[in-house]
């Protein structure tokens, strides 16, 4: 029981997965609400916390991880939010610092926590590592062996947050190679 | 007996659940078969491997199908929860799951209640539940590499695509890193941070190092960090101390990366392979 009262009082670490997606009006907020939950997302209406200045004056609270399968969806009825961030104070920001490490004839780019490295000569992707997030291993099986031109962008397939993370270093590692 | 909960990279694989048995590059589960790539399955086919040396029964097994939507992970989540209350684990490691700290403390409510508390590991998506749901020290080890284990270090991101800057993987760091995960009990009685060097953490202490053999190589290739977990979730279920454990796994992990003289192109499975060699070096 001990334990189990130490679990409850972890209850204000619940808005600390959360994020917020700000829509221009409140008639997006609804459509978008019935979209999410028809496809069985956990998500609810609130009211905009007090750090976000733009939008109406309802928001949506939905679970962070899982940010680019809802945009993909939202999308898809071509809906889009004007904003979307963590829920907790609204200064964090994503990573936007990326890692490049030469091997020779291999290249390979981090985001944040996740790595992509590519043969330089052919522009195969050779690897896929970092992430914990369950669309990880299934992205990787999708890259790996293939040409970098010739893959779904890692945002048409991913649904997460690492996801997310490896579209970033899949458009900086591109990037590097049209450069060079 | 070790158990492992994670997911395969696929959509439509069923909740199976059972010993694992590892053949060539294949695990099979009930009547599943699974290829052993970078994910839950390198992780189970490297305990496989530690077991096998050890002459010990290969771990149990629960696995779903996720490719990130979550609802494979959450069908894991319900059954795993009712499940478990009929069995006797001594060690549980859970792996690439739908980060979720609704069901993180739900799980650790049913765990709570069993008659014998089992040995707890976190690594990949389960870990960042873990530290989501604020509860990283109820776990006895995590496994983040050097970026995993700066998202620990920041009591303020959610995930550690929001980590934020001044905490940065930065290997020259970790130490500081590894005080502040502490400070804000964001970490578990044992680390073992992987990275360029391996720190082995008991309660916010380094009590060891482990940097050789450097093999620049691996850093890119999928799954050398499931495979150290999968090594040390083995080596601590066949009664190995746990700080023992980590010095080992991380070193057995570093020595079948060599054995496979890699480049950045090598797969996991091939190193996988070599683990038995390299565990008989340290074991």
């Amino acid at each position: 029981m001990k334990f189990f009262k130490k679990l409850f009082r972890n209850n204000k670490k619940n808005s600390f997965n959360r994020g917020i997606l700000i829509f221009e009006n409140t008639s997006e907020v609804i459509r978008a609400e019935n979209i999410l939950k028809k496809h069985g997302y956990e998500i609810k209406v609130v009211g905009p916390p007090p750090h976000v200045r733009k939008g109406c004056d309802l928001a949506i609270d939905f679970p962070i991880v899982e940010t680019v399968g809802i945009l993909k969806l939202l999308k898809n009825y071509e809906l889009s939010p004007i904003d979307y961030m963590p829920l907790n104070d609204g200064n964090l920001k994503p990573v936007d610092l990326f890692h490049i490490k030469d091997f020779g004839r291999f290249i390979m780019v981090r985001a944040a926590n996740m790595k992509i490295t590519v043969h330089k000569g052919s522009l195969t992707i050779v690897n896929v590592s970092g992430g914990g997030c369950p669309d990880v291993p299934y992205l990787a099986a999708m890259l790996v062996g293939k040409n970098i031109y010739e893959v779904p962008e890692p945002n048409e397939i991913g649904h997460t947050l690492c996801g997310y993370a490896l579209q970033l270093a899949y458009d900086k590692i591109k990037e590097l190679c049209l450069q060079s | 007996m070790l158990a492992i909960i994670g997911t395969v990279p696929e959509e439509d694989f069923p909740i199976t659940f059972g010993k694992a048995k590892l053949e060539n590059d294949f695990l099979f589960i009930d009547s599943k078969r699974v290829l052993v790539q970078r994910g839950t399955p390198a992780l189970v086919a490297s305990a496989c491997k530690i077991f096998e040396v050890l002459k010990k029964d290969y771990p149990y097994v629960y696995l779903a199908g996720d490719i990130g939507k979550g609802t494979g992970s959450k069908k894991l989540y319900e059954y795993f929860i009712k499940d478990i209350r009929q069995r006797e684990f001594q060690t549980l490691t859970f792996h690439y799951l739908m980060p979720d700290a609704d069901w993180c403390n739900k799980i650790l409510l049913v765990i709570e209640e069993l008659h014998k508390h089992p040995f707890l590991i976190a690594d990949a998506g389960f870990m960042y539940a873990a530290k989501m749901s604020g509860n990283a020290k109820y776990f006895n080890l995590f496994t983040p590499d050097t970026g995993e284990l700066a998202f620990l270090a920041d009591e303020e991101a959610p995930h550690p695509f929001y980590t934020r800057g001044f905490l940065l993987q930065d290997e020259s760091r970790v130490e500081e890193l590894i005080r502040r995960a502490y400070e804000y009990e964001n970490a578990p009685e044992y680390l073992l941070v992987k990275g360029k060097t391996d720190y082995i953490v008991k309660k916010g202490e380094v009590v060891d190092m482990v940097s050789e053999p450097v093999i620049e190589a691996l850093e890119p290739i999928g799954g050398t960090g499931d495979s150290i977990t999968g090594i040390v979730s083995a080596l601590i279920d066949s009664g190995y101390e746990i700080q023992t454990a980590c010095v080992f796994a991380s070193k057995i992990n570093r020595i079948a990366g060599k054995l496979a003289n890699p480049d950045p192109s090598t797969q996991i499975s091939d190193i996988i392979k070599l683990i038995p060699k390299a565990a008989l070096n340290i074991i």
